[in-house]
């Protein structure tokens, strides 16, 4: 799974970088007048496999280590980098996205490209395989530490705290009858947890019950307030309004019976599903309600409650 | 099979977040009772719905659906399209009824949740 991700996140890397972001922008030239025998110490010193020509400020060719070694196969006659050198030279430019480079590279069979201006022509830089794996290590190495840092901000908490026990609550207001804002308690409380680095399945289960809590608060009452109490092996949401109350818990908890008025069917709601997604979701519910005074839902997750 | 390829297959229009076409389809689910959805669909889903109010960004967005599409050509609420733009949700409008877009859909390849 993570290898997928990270092969993939380079894929797109790939796609994403420009050549400017990994070239090398101090390059060592030579002129078209260096002898060949200077050649192998400038390489050598620079620790380079191969440089672009110049001359009058011109790029005019560009020479490798191959083409010294063919030099040195045929004898090492005494001559100039402009005998020797590939003048017919295949350019890069600053905006070309590496997956483009990679390509060349392989079509071209060459070990380095020469990136140019677009306009003018003047020479910035030399890219090189290596530049191109150094460039996007460096960059997935980044995106490793943000992650990390991320993570150790979140999910370490409960080990960071020193208490005998540790209990974050988190609490969210429900306007009653307002179908525009409803959802967004149990949105909000499912980012945070998953900020805390909450297992996706048991962040799943999390958002069904807050957000049908959520729902019969609107639905059904004045408003009222969803609480989250976590703790390192549980957490429980917590629904509570007041008023009116459920007459018979017992027929609230059947499913499809609804007392939704028809309008707020329409729209969706209402189906007498709530309560049995909510039981169906937790662990342990506890539903308590006195007609005119108000109702109190709890809902605790035990099972599967991990911080990454 | 990703959101933005059943765009043109299924002849739908991208009302919102048209840069979260990317996403890969795990399978369909089409139904109007929101309950019924969230204890249905499954995570990289498209659901096929017939309503608009924003409430469905949200269950989008809590069971992390791949995208909405919209039948009967309907309008959106205004307060839907901000949600869904800044949630990055697509939704998707259907000219066809419910019956006729899931039928194109299911011919796509796209299944049900197992």
């Amino acid at each position: 799974m993570v290898e997928k991700a990270r092969f993939t996140r380079i894929q797109e890397l790939v796609y994403q970088m420009k050549t400017d972001e990994v070239m090398t922008r101090h390059i060592v030239t030579v002129t078209s007048e260096t002898f060949m025998s200077e050649l192998r110490g400038i390489l050598r010193d620079n620790r380079i496999a191969g440089t672009p020509v110049m001359s009058e400020g011109q790029m005019v060719g560009i020479i490798s280590v191959e083409d010294f070694i063919n030099w040195l196969a045929e004898g090492a006659v005494g001559a100039t980098v402009a005998e020797r050198m590939t003048r017919d030279v295949k350019v890069i430019y600053p905006d070309e996205s590496l997956v483009h480079v990679v390509s060349k590279l392989d079509q071209y069979g060459f070990g380095r490209f020469p990136v140019v201006e677009r306009e003018g022509g003047k020479l910035l830089g030399v890219i090189t395989k290596g530049d191109i794996i150094e460039g996007l290590l460096h960059k997935l190495e980044i995106g490793f530490h943000e992650e990390e840092m991320r993570h150790y901000r979140a999910s370490h908490i409960f080990e960071d705290l020193i208490a005998d026990r540790t209990t974050l609550i988190f609490q969210y207001r429900v306007i009653g009858n307002n179908f525009n804002k409803a959802g967004s308690g149990a949105s909000r409380l499912k980012k945070t947890l998953g900020r805390l680095g909450v297992d996706p399945r048991v962040l799943r289960r999390i958002a069904i019950i807050a957000y049908e809590a959520e729902m019969n608060l609107v639905i059904y009452t004045n408003g009222g307030e969803i609480l989250a109490k976590v703790e390192s092996g549980s957490i429980t949401i917590e629904a509570r309004d007041d008023g009116p109350g459920i007459p018979d818990v017992e027929r609230a908890l059947t499913p499809g019976y609804s007392t939704a008025a028809d309008w707020v069917r329409e729209l969706g709601f209402g189906a007498g599903m709530g309560l049995c997604n909510i039981r169906e979701c937790a662990d342990q519910m506890k539903l308590d309600s006195v007609v005119g005074e108000g109702t109190r839902l709890e809902a605790r997750i035990s099972s599967g409650v991990k911080f990454k | 099979m990703k959101v933005s390829e059943i765009v043109q297959a299924a002849g739908l229009e991208v009302k919102t977040a048209t840069n979260h076409l990317d996403t890969e389809i795990t399978g369909g689910y089409a139904g109007d009772l929101l309950s019924a959805v969230m204890a249905s669909a499954k995570e990289g889903n498209v659901w096929v719905t017939w309503h608009v109010h924003p409430n469905i960004v949200a269950v989008a967005v809590l069971v992390k659906l791949a995208a909405i599409v919209v039948v009967s050509g309907r309008e959106l609420e205004e307060e839907t399209v901000r949600k869904a733009e800044e949630e990055g949700i697509p939704i998707l409008v259907s000219r066809l009824l419910t019956f006729e877009t899931v039928g194109r859909l299911h011919g796509l390849g796209i299944s049900g949740p197992k």
